[in-house]
């Protein structure tokens, strides 16, 4: 066998790992960029410089002369800062979930979205609405509740679909589930007409009553999360060479999927349940991400993590500014750029087929 | 890798069988697996060769014992397993986009912590492996890119950074050409050698089984019905009963057994 040499083993230099450095910076740089004009960018136009002083007179050790109105001051701070970090941890969040579902079920178009824990929260989600006005900060884990029984119940009705429960049958399952929990929500929507209003437009998603409470309602959920699936990124892409080869390599897909499944539904729920149903960040965002850089997870879940913050701050914008001073639902926004985009995967998967 | 060829592990199997649905796939299988030996295992399509593989690799559940190197494996953890047997599997799944050093880094799975992650270390076991197996220029280029015959060495490079000391083959060389199939036999038998490995691999071709295989067992609907050396397992009647069909057995001017299937009818084509 001619191509065989035997070199002695020590004198190969390693080719490096794949880098996460690089994509992770050009995002960050990214999101910085969006998140200033985001934050500048509204009815009242302010200037670049105005968010900067505002954001510098936050820091514990600046002092600066005020050349910032009151006015302007709140408007930074008070309205439009929460808002956007709150949109860049939903959105976050969402591609972060995403990416991680397509991991452990081995599905392209697998999401948070598809899977049913949207619906399973939006479910949870509308019966703390209901059952009490003081709810809101059980809101969270209604919704966490339910987004965990979809899951569950998508998960055991499809891996008892086939024996191997990755592939369509848990796409088609998660279907199933999540129309039977947006019947009881609307079931339970009709029955409580006074409430439908609040309901109704938590379910278009929207970020229009963002605040900093918002923010830390949902920091520690996602925070834990994102923590938990980053953890995740080295078996994921152990998971890309299938169940069996994976166990051969002594992991326990089952156990990593858990884990991931359980992390990735805590976050979601808990940023759905703030932000409302916004579809589609989870399939584009990973997506883009796969095909622009290295399709390992090591790449692909910190910069979707990232750029999903990019993203959905970037919706936001537009949900409040394409119709103003209406708004626009934002899970509108996301499901126009979203559906098409879903197309061109569903198109294209033929010649990505390994993509995962 | 030096700590390798010292490394000879024998394998033991004692009354293995594995039902699925209440059929036997595996009838009693009991055989013991020398150090350093490669066994063939050989048989019709459906005899049971995968589901001896995959029971030995603990993919399928099973009945009876196996031993590596003495212990019982069954109550080992899957991680120490991987780090004692490497699996090779009849249509590995191969990630388009992952890159060929990104894949055999998946086989230091077993030596890494849960969430650990491969370091400096792991990476140049990997890439002196993809180097010894002809590799060392695709290192970074991706699967997609990579040919049937190089594909089926990266997948050896994989198992081979697990550094078990017994590699089971299900069928390694069903997709390969003429050419590229003696190749990865020949590299498989030179590894054995360098690094002390116990192999034991399903095998279709016959007359390959005999040249490279030391030993092997033939399996007839999930029972071992004969074992020994090429020459004795190889026999004409035999062959033609268990497989169904018409086969001669000749030895070649060397001195190596070729096994040649006949057409059952005597038209001329």
């Amino acid at each position: 066998m001619t191509a065989v040499r035997s070199t002695a083993p020590d004198a190969v230099a390693a080719p490096a790992p794949v880098s996460a450095k690089r994509p992770v910076l050009i995002a960050v740089v990214v999101l910085i960029a969006v998140a200033l004009l985001a934050t500048a960018i509204g009815p009242a136009d302010l200037s670049l410089t105005t968010v900067l002083q505002v954001l510098a007179s936050h820091l514990p050790w600046w002092h600066p002369h005020g050349t910032v109105t009151p006015i302007d001051q709140a408007i930074v701070w008070e309205i439009r800062l929460p808002r956007v970090v709150l949109g860049g941890l939903v959105g976050s969040m969402l591609a972060a979930g995403g990416a991680s579902y397509q991991g452990v079920f081995r599905n392209p178009l697998a999401d948070p979205y598809l899977l049913g824990v949207a619906a399973g929260a939006g479910l949870g989600a509308t019966v703390a609405i209901i059952s009490s006005s003081r709810s809101m900060y059980l809101l969270p884990a209604a919704a966490f509740v339910g987004g965990a029984l979809a899951v569950t119940l998508t998960y055991l009705v499809g891996s008892r679909a086939t024996t191997h429960s990755s592939g369509s049958s848990i796409v088609l399952a998660g279907v199933a589930i999540a129309a039977v929990f947006t019947a009881l929500q609307t079931n339970l929507q009709q029955q409580h007409a006074a409430d439908l209003q609040p309901v109704y437009s938590w379910i278009l998603g929207s970020l229009s009553t963002a605040s900093w409470s918002d923010v830390g309602l949902i920091a520690p959920y996602v925070l834990i999360s994102a923590v938990v699936l980053l953890a995740h990124r080295r078996l994921l892409d152990v998971l890309r060479v299938g169940e069996e080869e994976a166990a051969a390599l002594g992991v326990h897909p089952q156990r990593v999927r858990l884990a991931v499944v359980a992390a990735a539904t805590l976050g979601t729920a808990a940023a759905v349940s703030v932000s409302g149903l916004i579809g589609f960040v989870g399939i584009i965002v990973p997506h883009v991400v796969r095909l622009t850089t290295n399709a390992s997870y090591r790449v692909v879940l910190p910069v979707s993590m990232i750029s999903g913050a990019s993203f959905l701050i970037l919706a936001d914008l537009g949900a409040r500014m394409l119709d103003a001073p209406a708004e626009v639902p934002l899970g509108v926004v996301t499901a126009f750029i979203g559906g098409p985009f879903f197309i061109f995967v569903l198109r294209s998967r033929r010649s990505h087929q390994g993509v995962l | 890798m030096a700590a390798l060829a010292e490394a000879d592990y024998v394998v033991e199997l004692e009354s293995l069988s594995v039902r699925y649905d209440n059929t036997h796939a595996l009838r009693s299988v009991s055989d013991v697996v020398a150090p350093g030996e490669w066994l063939g295992v050989i048989g019709a399509n459906g005899a049971g060769k995968s589901t001896l593989l995959r029971a030995l690799a603990h993919l399928v559940p099973y009945e009876g014992v196996v031993r590596i190197d003495g212990a019982n494996a069954k109550p080992l953890s899957r991680r120490h397993f991987a780090r004692l047997v490497a699996f090779v599997p009849q249509k590995p799944e191969l990630p388009q986009q992952m890159r060929a050093i990104d894949y055999v880094a998946l086989g230091r799975t077993p030596h890494l912590g849960y969430f650990g992650v491969d370091g400096e270390h792991d990476r140049v076991r990997c890439a002196s492996l993809l180097e010894r197996l002809g590799l060392g220029a695709k290192a970074e280029r991706t699967l997609a890119t990579l040919s049937g015959g190089e594909l089926q060495r990266l997948v050896l490079a994989r198992a081979l950074a697990q550094e078990a000391p017994v590699l089971l083959l299900d069928e390694p060389t069903s997709a390969l050409d003429l050419g590229r199939r003696v190749e990865a036999l020949e590299l498989v038998d030179e590894l054995r050698h360098e690094r002390g490995l116990t192999v034991i691999s399903a095998l279709h071709d016959l007359t390959l089984a005999a040249q490279f295989a030391s030993r092997l067992l033939l399996l007839h609907e999930g029972s071992v019905v004969a074992t020994g050396g090429p020459a004795e397992v190889l026999d004409e009647t035999a062959l033609g009963h268990y497989f169904g069909a018409r086969v001669q057995v000749l030895r070649s001017s060397d001195g190596e057994l070729v096994v040649i299937p006949r057409r059952k009818s005597e038209r001329k084509p």
